[in-house]
């Protein structure tokens, strides 16, 4: 018999008693996944910055959809990512991408930052479409290991252009462990509904 | 912090179908995950996704895939149902993979969502990766799992997780 709730009458009639509040229910298992903070887009600012990450999981995840405010053609933005405020040059970014009708592998390994492309869109005409991303970085608390991201993102507006998929590594070549995350929009600003929400992967 | 990642509900097929439903998903999530591990009747055919029971022209898709040693991307506008696959596929006795991956389900922009599909048979096999756009504002209530061709068999299991954000 599983235990819902304590009344005083109950102990007062002798029911059976049980060293624990658990006797009858199921055990409490804890997620593994776990939500730590959630940003989005003001309208007029270009940047989301998740700081003060905890160094308590084994590794991160961000998802998340993102809508320019840029008001010119229709098109597909990238995201910016770098961390800890580290702007230096030592990010890496490879990536298959297909845009509908080619497929290609692109080094974009660049200064300061590595873009996730087809992970977001502007306004204009379509104005409830954005393009989505899943982020992983993986071991980020590490001090003794670079940090290796994979990401998949992309945008789709029904028509024959502004569209894409793409499948991402990327490089963090530094030890020390991720306490902020920052993601820049390519485009003008993030919109107001735009939304990237941190998560937190426990393990061993 | 906030638990989250949770399952919603899971459906395992006991008998052949070629359509199955996954109904009554709650709108307290941020996103929804679905997985999917099917086998079929038959290897050549490919699954389908269809929300709120919608058969209009409203989705659209881009992938990017290898099949076999070959790469390739394309793109279809204005589909009644967002389709993945179409070469080598699940047999009776090897389940392919597919796990979709649906953003902001219940708000009030556009349905944007991303596939991870795998297959592989010892001597055939395919991958893709593809966005898919429902052109619907309307909370994601129900999606209907539909296998092109040959139908599903027992065997085949969908399980949607919520994951809610802080």
């Amino acid at each position: 018999m599983a235990v819902s709730r304590i009344k005083t009458s109950s102990v007062l009639q002798g029911f059976p008693k049980s060293r624990s509040l658990l006797a009858g229910n199921p055990p409490f298992t804890p997620s593994s996944f776990e939500s730590i903070a959630t940003a989005t887009g003001t309208g007029s600012s270009n940047t989301i910055t998740f700081s003060s990450i905890p160094s308590t999981y084994k590794h991160l995840q961000v998802r998340g959809f993102y809508r320019d405010t840029y008001t010119g053609l229709d098109t597909s933005f990238a995201l910016f990512v770098h961390f800890n405020g580290d702007t230096s040059n030592i990010y890496n970014a490879h990536r298959l991408q297909g845009d509908g009708s080619a497929v290609s592998a692109v080094d974009d390994s660049r200064s300061g930052k590595f873009p996730i492309w087809f992970a977001g869109y502007s306004t204009q005409t379509f104005s409830t479409v954005g393009g989505v991303m899943i982020m992983d970085i993986h071991d980020y608390a590490s001090t003794t290991k670079n940090k290796t991201v994979r990401t998949l993102s992309g945008v789709n507006d029904n028509t024959l252009g502004s569209n894409g998929v793409a499948l991402q590594s990327a490089l963090y070549r530094s030890t020390n462990a991720i306490n902020s995350i920052t993601l820049t929009a390519d485009g003008t600003a993030f919109a107001t509904n735009t939304v990237y929400s941190l998560y937190g992967i426990k393990g061993d | 912090m906030p638990a989250t990642y949770e399952p919603i509900m899971s459906t395992t097929i006991t008998t052949s179908t070629v359509s199955f439903s996954l109904s009554s998903i709650p709108s307290t999530y941020t996103d929804l995950r679905l997985v999917l591990t099917y086998l079929a009747a038959g290897d050549y055919g490919w699954p389908s996704f269809r929300f709120n029971g919608d058969t209009g022209s409203n989705y659209s898709y881009t992938y990017i895939r290898g099949v076999g040693v070959s790469a390739g991307s394309s793109r279809t506008t204005n589909a009644t149902k967002l389709e993945l696959g179409g070469y080598q596929d699940a047999s009776s006795t090897v389940p392919s993979l597919t796990i979709m991956d649906i953003f902001s389900y219940a708000g009030s922009t556009n349905k944007t969502v991303l596939f991870d599909y795998s297959s592989d048979s010892n001597g055939a096999g395919s991958t893709y990766r593809q966005v898919g756009l429902w052109r619907n504002t309307a909370a994601i209530n129900s999606i209907t799992l539909t296998r092109e061709n040959w139908n599903f068999i027992s065997g085949t299991t969908a399980t949607i997780y919520g994951i809610k954000n802080a």
